[in-house]
């Protein structure tokens, strides 16, 4: 049996060859394979912080398989909306697992992203020549803000509406052209089943559409330049005798064996929260959005999906309604100057000296701080801490060329460190 | 809009502003409501309480009598004897035959569908709810409640809970005298003891918190095996890594 | 590089990762494709309908629709009846061996009762609904034309018991759907629990 067994894999292998050979020369399919996989070359010494890059694919996977599989039971009506949530919840088979992993990976998107942000902040991944990846990436972050908040309206239930009302009203606030903008919006002069239909449009395709061309550009411009690593040094500037980076590995077979441990470690977490506790305590699933929307009735308690709450706060906190518009407009575009106000020489955070690290952590702590605040019911306790804490934000971007500048690295070393 | 819906809607308001005058007042402590919705006998009791107590005036519209069987653990002929109303079949759905217009005359407000109130109001403040009725010849039903002024739903279950007056306090609250809930004294008695009624409340409650997500129980198993799965293919893929790491470390 | 390393263990270990990874994909993509079935709505909708046929009339057919389907109801004369055992030969498949029916339905009339036929509207050949011709040697359909079915699309003749005639583009008997009987005029048509 053996030698006509492998006489049998020797002509498969044969004929796959010549099929390889047949597609390479109209399509550069081994090409790319090489240049994205198998001979792309990142650090090896990447830590816990760089496994978010894999898993926020992963999750936009989640959401579009998900997505298009509610978008079939779906009613994108004022009238039927609700009910057709609860259709996918009750009577479409396995429904409720494909809505709940929908629901937990758009928050599970966030918590990704957000600290997938933080790592590029941790190591200067932003720094040159990094720049566009950092810029496409927050064109990214924007985009998945829009699919949240396009999203969040289509259960139409009452926290839907009112979450959607108020974020409209924003663009209220824009002198002379505001109201006009609402409506533009809207489409209707309240939020209606016209504008539940068009958010419908944009969360489920053109928004997508875009997310998805960025993201590719994202990663070509990353494999481009190549990953940045905790020391905050270029691998390339060390190859060995055939061009390779003395310090990089293969993406492939070390790196996909290493996230597939870190994807693994994921989907346990994820699974816990969509199995176990879908609603998470109502930070996921908000009670109030069980209602029906109900353009009478504002929920007891309005507060936008904790993503967005950061920024929530700093608008409650400006006594001001178009000032707070702005600054809050403000406070989410601030990060895109990253790459030019951080002046420092070096990348890595383990090379910088405690101004830095301070300056990180007051804006960590402001973020997460803020984030809280933008939850509760407003007190003139938390609209003062929300005040301070706004301005520590602030000043953490506006401040950083002086700081930066002012402070003087430790010596890099020549090659990574484990 | 529907006169459901904006009836609906006009008594949320109504009932929301009331809840925010009782904040003022100081908030009660909730009792927890221990509800278990594994307990098959349990949810077959508030099912049953269910239908003879609120499905004359509530709905619960996304529930299918079949789906409520199967999981229950009814036959159909005990779904038809206990649960279901005359004319209906096994895969309709739990709306009631009360109309907007009935509810609106009898009760100034269209009850509010049940389907999900567990999941938007918690099962707490349904336990409580349920159990904070009294006395008070001013309301229109002649019961007030004590988690929601000037509720426009009557006291279903007082024959079974008795009639209680509550006695409220002065209370100074900021410098604003506030009358605060002290106790409940007895009018006329039920017919079921104290711990009795909280028992059959907590089948209802159970009930409610059952249809609220019907799938919840199966969610949990197969939690469990998910992440068992996971687990294992974990240690495998860590194994793998390690092997792989090797050419590297 | 210390070398430890064990390819074989390596292999092994790779495909064992292949074959759980493969487990788990297979696992997410069942409820993923168990999705697509009809809903619980969809049964709700597709439940058995009840029909009184106290009012169709001996030679007189009714139609009503069950999941989407034309149902057609035939309450068949003493004649009719006799006409079906005459034309045996010209049909491709007379015992029903070849067509989809409830096991009651196999018999040379296809129906629970003599002369109540319930066969489903939908010709075996693409799905058109076939036409009701039950008068005896029409113009257009010869002298020898016994009455039954004529389907407008692909000309597929029918006898009276919804056989197909030999030689036609349909390939089996027009489908019985499952019913039952609750009382003497009421049919239940989806369900033949408890069929008498």
């Amino acid at each position: 049996m053996a030698p006509i067994r492998s006489g049998l894999m020797h002509h498969l292998g044969r004929n796959l060859t010549a099929l390889t050979t047949w597609i390479d020369a109209r399509f550069p399919m081994t090409k790319l394979l090489k240049e994205h996989i198998t001979e792309y070359y990142a650090a090896k010494n990447f830590n816990f912080w760089y496994g978010f890059g894999v898993l926020a694919t992963v999750v936009l996977a989640i959401q579009i398989v998900s997505g298009i599989l509610l978008t079939m039971n779906y009613k994108p009506s004022a009238e039927d909306a609700f009910a057709s949530v609860e259709y996918i919840m009750r009577d479409v088979n396995w429904g409720w697992l494909i809505r709940y992993l929908h629901s937990t990976g758009g928050s599970a998107l966030f918590i990704v992203v957000y600290l997938h942000m933080f790592r590029a902040m941790l190591y200067g991944s932003y720094k040159k020549p990094r720049e566009l990846i950092w810029l496409v990436g927050m064109a990214i972050y924007f985009c998945l803000m829009a699919e949240g908040f396009f999203g969040y309206l289509l259960p139409w239930g009452n926290m839907s509406y009112w979450g959607a009302q108020v974020i409209v009203s924003l663009f209220g606030a824009v002198p002379v052209v505001g109201e006009g903008l609402a409506e533009l919006i809207r489409g209707d002069f309240y939020i209606s089943d016209i504008t539940l239909n068009r958010f419908f449009a944009f969360h489920v395709i053109a928004v997508p559409l875009v997310l998805l061309l960025l993201v590719v550009v994202h990663i070509m411009a990353l494999h481009e330049v190549g990953s940045n690593n905790p020391d905050g040094i270029e691998i390339k500037e060390h190859k060995d005798a055939d061009g390779k980076p003395l310090d990089g590995v293969a993406f492939h077979p070390y790196h996909t064996s290493k996230d597939l441990v870190i994807i693994l470690v994921f989907a346990i977490a994820f699974s816990a929260v969509l199995f176990f506790a879908p609603e998470l305590g109502g930070y996921f699933l908000e009670h109030a959005n069980f209602e029906p929307a109900n353009m009478l009735q504002t929920p007891e308690h309005i507060a936008p999906l904790w993503y967005f709450t950061p920024f929530y706060a700093i608008l409650r906190a400006v006594p001001d309604k178009l000032l707070g518009v702005i600054l809050m407009g403000l406070a989410v575009m601030l990060p895109i100057f990253l790459p030019w106000l951080d002046r420092c020489k070096v990348k890595s955070i383990r090379y910088r000296g405690w101004v830095y690290k301070l300056a990180l952590g007051i804006f960590v702590t402001s973020f997460l701080v803020l984030g809280y605040l933008g939850l509760q019911p407003v007190s003139d306790t938390y609209t003062l801490v929300a005040r301070v804490f706004t301005f520590t934000y602030f000043a953490f971007f506006v401040l950083m060329p002086f700081y930066t500048s002012w402070e003087k690295p430790k010596p890099v070393p020549e090659r990574v460190t484990n | 809009m529907t006169v459901r819906a904006t009836l609906l809607t006009l008594g949320l308001a109504f009932n929301v502003a009331a809840l925010a005058q009782h904040a003022g007042g100081g908030a009660l402590p909730m009792e927890p409501a221990n509800t278990d919705v594994s307990d098959l006998a349990a949810l077959q009791r508030g099912a049953k309480y269910f239908v003879n107590y609120c499905f004359g005036c509530h709905s619960a519209q996304y529930v299918r009598y079949n789906r409520l069987g199967a999981d229950l653990g009814l036959t159909d002929a005990q779904l038809v004897e206990n649960i279901m109303f005359t004319g209906e079949r096994p895969f309709d759905m739990m709306t009631n035959a009360m109309t907007d217009e009935d509810a609106a005359a009898w009760f100034g407000i269209a009850p509010p569908d049940l389907s999900l109130i567990a999941r938007s109001r918690g099962t707490d403040y349904l336990y409580n709810f349920l159990r904070g009725f009294y006395q008070d010849d001013t309301a229109l039903s002649g019961a007030n409640n004590l988690w929601l002024e000037n509720t426009a739903m009557p006291h279903v279950l007082w024959e079974l809970q008795g009639v209680r007056r509550a006695v409220f306090v002065d209370r100074d609250v900021d410098g604003v005298v506030v009358p605060t809930f002290e106790h409940f004294e007895p009018v006329i008695p039920g017919t079921l003891s104290e711990a009795e009624y909280d028992g059959f409340v907590r089948d209802i409650v159970t009930f409610l918190d059952y249809i609220g997500e019907p799938m919840q129980l199966e969610r949990r198993a197969l939690g469990v095996r998910v992440i068992g799965f996971l687990l294992v293919f974990l240690l495998i893929a860590y194994m793998l890594k390690r092997e792989i790491w090797k050419d590297v470390d | 590089m210390t070398d430890n390393r064990d390819f074989t263990r390596r292999h092994f270990l790779t495909a064992a990762t292949a074959v759980t990874g493969g487990v788990g994909l297979v696992a997410v993509a069942v409820p993923f494709v168990a999705s697509f079935a009809p809903s619980a709505r969809a049964y709700a909708l597709g439940a058995p309908v009840e029909v009184d046929i106290s009012k169709v009339e001996p030679g007189a057919m009714i139609k009503v629709v069950w999941r989407g389907r034309v149902i057609m109801i035939v309450h068949r004369t003493d004649d009719m009846l006799t006409r079906l055992a005459t034309i045996e030969d010209e049909l491709a498949d007379p015992a029903s061996l070849e067509s989809e029916q409830p096991q009651f339905a196999t018999n040379p009339q296809r129906s629970l009762k003599p002369e109540i036929l319930v066969v489903e509207g939908v010709c075996t050949h693409l799905g058109c609904v076939p036409i009701a011709r039950f008068e005896v040697g029409p113009a257009d359909l010869g002298s020898d034309w016994p009455g039954g079915f004529f389907c407008p699309c692909h000309g597929s003749k029918f006898d009276l018991a919804g056989r197909i005639y030999s030689g036609f583009p349909a390939p089996t008997n027009l489908r019985v759907p499952p019913h039952s009987f609750v009382t003497e005029n009421i049919v239940l048509i989806g369900a033949d629990i408890g069929a008498t």
